[in-house]
């Protein structure tokens, strides 16, 4: 198993009647409820927790990219991830991910992710979203119903520049490039770990499929609602003949809080929970999906946004709701522990991305509630999968000798070398 | 009127044709266009109406090679020459207005009489088009009818709201209709209009629905100016669905045109 511990980095200050006064936390959020001067405590401190994370026996830990988003300060999840690959050491940095079809030219992104992998000495896994249509659409402006087309030629130029060793031209519908040579090129060969995000797209599960990518279901509504999701892609794989039905061709986030016991769960973690699942997820109807962003096929399926609002309207969720409707996996560690194992046995899943930053919450309290999932969790689940326990098609390949910030000598050893030199 | 389908180059084309008279090519809006037509049908009293449906709307399937502003208005004059016709009256509204206006611009000596019904296609940015990609289904009457009340009982007419099947098809329908329709008029519904509407030689006729909240009569006022000799009607008491609130007076509008 490979557990990612992520943060969506939620911005911890939206006021009570969020939702009574704003229509969005999306897109046209309130300038008014952003404070740049306590996003410098906020940034530092979910990057701090990232790090943390990487010290207590995650396999990886995980950002992702969101625009004028009040839940994911995270437009550039790499310069997060370029801080984190500087302070810590051996875990993955999964970036899930840059949004292809919304970089001009996307050469760019190869670029960065090799940075990002030559820095952290090959700990990269890179995901590929096709990105919400807020972000995409309404946010970034690509036209929904070319966006696929648009994405689909941004994978084939990223890849390409990732492999191939000589200059070469690209003439694209989106991209025309004369001399294609990205230099540095990732340390991963012949290139880092794909993840892909998606919704239910049909085309997302033959993609994934066919290039030998994870497919990761990013959703918030938890393991007993992805039920019908996970096992239409596995259906897939199974039509399409694919070699293996490896658990770690598939991802799943998951929210999890963890405390000594079931009802200090529920006290420690219900009003932050509440939090993110009443407040941060409200988004305005007409952006949850620009027509012609989800392709046909894939409507005529019943996949909708998991952002359009429920049929019968929204209620307030419970911390009964959330946790009973597998939300949120929370409680004690044996509690937790046979819910993640029923969560992995009924999706099939290898990776897992573990949502332990929820809402509001404190550091000491996600440090807390990280640290016993750590300890008391993770290691009774890792070999769920003896009989693929040698894949490694899904997950980074670190170089031997890694580096860590901070090698530099002292001003004085630096002076003798010198001295040294001009003797 | 007729459902009928003619070839073009890239794909079949779905048009609707009724009457008789001078021929006269109309280019619906992002909303579509039936056979149920008010304004259509009352065109069809006094011109041979083609009405062809841009690939994705009605019954139709979108077409991939169709992508942007030249795409759309090439397409248009292969059907224009698929059905046989030589300088037709060309008449648009809304995105068919932006269409109609294109195909003037890019072919000036085809096109001798040009009516724009309310046609998008330019961006005052003191006067932002509203977004009708973020607008939900029940708030479109009071946006494109004078009379919301009215409005809302004409587009609901005959449909199943609660019938999830209904609910399933008309998603279907309405990403295949703006996805189409989203490659010229999402995000922004500009594609650089103004900068060929000098070409325009057409005679043509601006109409607009004095109380148009999609898209405000300001514009009228900005396409009068950079088209040559171009008329403006304007009509009260109608907004941006002007042809189904005040038939009469949009057809007689474009009468003018001769």
């Amino acid at each position: 198993m490979k557990f990612t511990w992520f943060n969506l980095m939620p911005w911890p200050y939206l006021p009570d009647d969020f939702r009574e006064k704003n229509r969005s936390v999306w897109v046209d959020i309130d300038q008014a409820l952003f404070d740049p001067e306590k996003s410098h405590e906020v940034y530092n401190t979910y990057m701090d927790l990232l790090e943390y994370a990487g010290t207590v026996g995650f396999d990886g830990i995980g950002v992702n990219e969101h625009h004028q988003n009040g839940y994911g300060i995270m437009p550039s999840p790499n310069i997060i991830a370029a801080g984190l690959a500087r302070r810590t050491k051996d875990v993955a940095l999964v970036v899930l991910g840059n949004s292809i079809a919304l970089y001009n030219p996307p050469v760019r992104v190869a670029e960065e992710f090799a940075m990002l992998d030559c820095i952290s000495g090959g700990r990269l896994v890179a995901g590929f979203p096709v990105g919400t249509s807020m972000d995409t659409n309404f946010c970034y402006g690509q036209i929904p119903s070319l966006t696929r087309e648009k994405y689909q030629e941004a994978h084939d130029l990223i890849i390409k520049a990732w492999t191939e060793r000589k200059p070469f031209a690209f003439n694209g519908r989106y991209n025309k490039l004369r001399h294609v040579n990205i230099w540095p090129r990732p340390i991963q060969q012949p290139h880092p770990p794909v993840h892909i995000p998606g919704g239910g797209s049909v085309e997302t599960y033959d993609f994934c499929i066919d290039n030998t990518y994870s497919y990761s279901y990013l959703s918030f509504s938890g393991y007993i609602r992805a039920q019908a999701l996970m096992k239409g892609y596995w259906d897939r794989v199974a039509a399409r003949n694919t070699s293996d039905t490896s658990p770690y061709r598939a991802g799943f986030a998951q929210t999890v809080c963890v405390a000594e016991t079931d009802e200090e769960a529920e006290r420690l973690y219900s009003e932050h929970v509440n939090y993110f699942y009443n407040r941060c997820l409200h988004v305005y109807a007409g952006f949850a999906d620009a027509p012609g962003y989800r392709t046909i096929k894939t409507i005529q399926t019943g996949a909708l946004s998991q952002y359009a609002p429920p049929r019968a309207g929204y209620a307030k969720l419970t911390w009964k709701d959330l946790t009973e409707g597998g939300h949120v996996i929370a409680g004690s560690p044996e509690t937790v522990r046979q819910k993640m194992e029923e969560l992995i046995k009924s999706l099939h899943v290898g990776n897992i991305f573990v949502l332990m930053h929820v809402g509001n919450m404190p550091k000491e309290k996600c440090m807390y509630s990280t640290k016993l999932f750590a300890e008391k969790v993770l290691p009774k689940l890792r070999n769920m999968f003896p009989d693929y326990a040698d894949d490694n098609r899904f997950w980074c390949k670190p170089i031997a000798k890694q580096l860590s910030a901070g090698r530099l000598p002292s001003d004085r050893e630096a002076a003798e070398a010198v001295a040294r030199v001009v003797v | 009127m007729e459902l009928k389908t003619v070839r073009t180059h890239h794909t079949p084309v779905r048009y609707l044709e009724a009457g008789s008279g001078p021929a006269l090519v109309f280019l619906h809006g992002a909303g579509g266009v039936t056979s149920e037509d008010p304004f259509l049908n009352a065109l069809a009293e006094k011109y041979h109406v083609y009405a062809p449906l841009i690939p994705g709307y009605g019954d139709s399937e979108e077409c991939h090679e169709i992508r942007d502003m030249l795409d759309f208005t090439l397409h248009s004059w292969d059907v224009v020459n698929a059905l046989g016709l030589k300088d037709p009256i060309l008449v648009g509204h809304s995105m068919g207005g932006m269409i109609a206006a294109e195909m003037a611009a890019i072919c000036p000596n085809d096109v001798s009489r040009l009516g724009l019904i309310c046609p998008v296609g330019l961006w005052l940015e003191d006067h932002p088009i509203v977004d009708i990609f973020t607008v939900l289904p029940y708030e479109m009457p009071a946006l494109l009818y004078h009379d919301a009340e009215a409005g809302k009982a004409r587009m609901t007419a005959g449909l199943a709201l609660d019938d999830p099947k209904f609910l399933q098809s008309f998603l279907v329908t309405n990403a295949r209709q703006l996805g189409m329709a989203g490659r010229l008029l999402f995000p922004v519904p500009e594609r650089g209009l103004s900068q060929r509407l000098y070409r325009v030689t057409a005679k043509t006729i601006l109409v607009w629905g004095d109380s148009d909240k999609l898209i405000s009569p300001v514009y009228a006022h900005e396409f009068k100016r950079m088209i040559k000799g171009a008329q403006l009607v304007s009509i009260p008491e109608a907004s941006h669905m002007v042809a189904h609130e005040k038939t009469r007076e949009t057809v007689a509008a474009i009468q003018r045109l001769g």
